[in-house]
């Protein structure tokens, strides 16, 4: 367990973590870096799944969009991006982080509008809703959970995927793991790894509570709800470990 | 960084680099099957070790309510943990080798699995159950000739989804030099930006991904053959 005293020490030393380029400048790196793509990918896919859910249209559209991305692999578009024209940088890691960020939403997004029930549609128009106020005090509410079901994804795989631009000379905390391979110190790359999951979890936690506080309905505590370990099966839409 | 801002006064700019380059395929064939056979044995021994480990584990799981919390809190927690810093974990036990990475792989893939295998035994109804029960079908008939087959949609969806992310996902095993098609786009990126084998990797990865998903689903089609005959 050497390794993790290593790790440890290389946590430990507050030098690691304010010099320039350490461990909160590239923190700081990932989390704009993570945050810019994620808002990208929201601005397009939000309007475009709720107006697909709300008309219906485009399901084997959505579908078939989140199984192809599944297929890509991020390094490859992350490299890809890197050598056209954009240049390899913060521009190229964001345009293909909100490109991979963009199927989670959509199809939540979809799904969820498409699963209100008609009834609740119905007696909305029949109370003298317009088509807009149906889609937003309506549908919306309804379609939250989903929606946020999809953010929560798509930040998390963000931020997880951030760490690769690391490997194509990216910044963001990749860059602690890749320099412990380069210089076969296990030690960094543990305090690197360890980073960058504790990363991935927060923000995981971070939206679930997000959730909890956007989505219109009862608020009780998730520790107070009686537990039913119920198994989610991956929904289509899911993200994939990265 | 420094290229980029001097970007149009380098040679690389000037040579020709264009980004389908047959030539290129055919003079490194060897070496592009290389990996490509890398990448298929990473992906066939992480699913098929991840479905070996699931299915007791989902078994397990559906057993005792107290099993399936810790079980599927564990998978969210390990689905949730990046790869770059999952191969990290791996690698300092195993080294720069294929094991680091087909660790890594399995365990996503088993996360992914022991959910969708779950939900698949779950989704049996309760009378069928019953009345294989009542026909006199012991424990272990019921699991192999009842539930099993009913669950095989499910476990089948649960194998596609596996397949086709491994696939992706095994490129990032390049940290430790194994992988797969991986090693030709970040190669090409170390070749000063080369593009003909980025886009081969890339291309490789999608068509291997494909292949694979159609595969299953053919699989899927013959071993339900009643979901077959209740859509005609």
């Amino acid at each position: 367990m050497n390794r993790w005293e290593e790790a440890f020490r290389y946590l430990n030393d507050p030098f690691n973590w304010s010099r320039p380029g350490g461990i909160l400048d590239l923190l700081t790196e990932h989390l704009r870096i993570s945050g810019v793509a994620v808002l990208v990918a929201m601005l397009i896919a939000l309007p475009v799944g709720a107006v697909l859910g709300h008309t219906g249209r485009g399901g084997a559209f959505t579908v078939a969009l989140s199984n192809v991305s599944r297929a890509v692999p991020t390094l490859a578009l992350l490299t890809l991006f890197a050598v056209t024209p954009i240049g390899f940088g913060p521009t190229a890691t964001t345009i293909a982080l909100a490109v991979f960020a963009v199927p989670p939403i959509l199809t939540n997004t979809y799904v969820g509008f498409r699963s209100v029930d008609p009834d609740v549609v119905e007696a909305s128009r029949a109370m003298g809703m317009g088509g807009r106020q149906v889609l937003l005090r309506a549908e919306l509410p309804l379609a939250a959970p989903l929606v946020m079901t999809g953010v929560r994804t798509a930040a998390v795989q963000v931020v997880a995927t951030a760490t690769l631009a690391a490997l194509v000379a990216g910044g963001g905390l990749g860059r602690i793991i890749t320099l412990g391979f380069a210089q076969q110190n296990y030690g960094t790359v543990l305090a690197g790894a360890v980073l960058v999951a504790a990363l991935a979890v927060l923000t995981e936690l971070l939206l679930v509570a997000l959730t909890w506080a956007v989505v219109p309905g009862d608020k009780r505590l998730p520790f107070l709800r009686a537990r039913r370990a119920t198994p989610v099966p991956e929904p289509t839409a899911s993200g994939v470990p990265l | 960084m420094l290229s980029a801002a001097s970007g149009e006064l380098l040679a690389v700019d000037a040579a020709p680099n264009p980004w389908f380059d047959p030539s290129y395929v055919t003079s490194n064939w060897d070496t592009i099957m290389g990996y490509l056979g890398e990448h298929v044995r990473l992906t066939v021994g992480a699913v098929v070790l991840g479905a070996l480990l699931a299915l007791p584990l989902a078994v397990l799981a559906r057993r005792s309510r107290w099993l399936a919390g810790p079980v599927l809190g564990l998978s969210t927690l390990v689905y949730t943990i990046p790869s770059l810093a999952m191969f990290a974990f791996v690698a300092p036990i195993t080294g720069l080798t294929t094991t680091t990475v087909l660790i890594g792989l399995v365990l996503y893939s088993l996360v992914i699995l022991v959910r969708n295998f779950l939900a698949g035994l779950q989704a049996v109804p309760a009378e069928v159950r019953e009345a294989a029960r009542g026909m006199g079908y012991g424990a272990g008939r019921l699991f192999w000739q009842v539930e099993l087959p009913l669950a095989v949609p499910a476990i089948m969806a649960g194998l596609r989804i596996a397949t086709v992310s491994t696939v992706a996902l095994a490129t990032v095993g390049v940290i430790v030099g194994h992988g797969g098609l991986g090693q030709l786009i970040t190669g090409g990126f170390n070749a000063n930006f080369y593009r003909a084998p980025i886009v081969v990797g890339t291309l490789g990865c999608v068509l291997l991904a494909l292949l694979a998903d159609l595969l299953l689903a053919g699989a899927e089609r013959l071993l339900t053959p009643w979901t077959r005959r209740a859509a005609a």
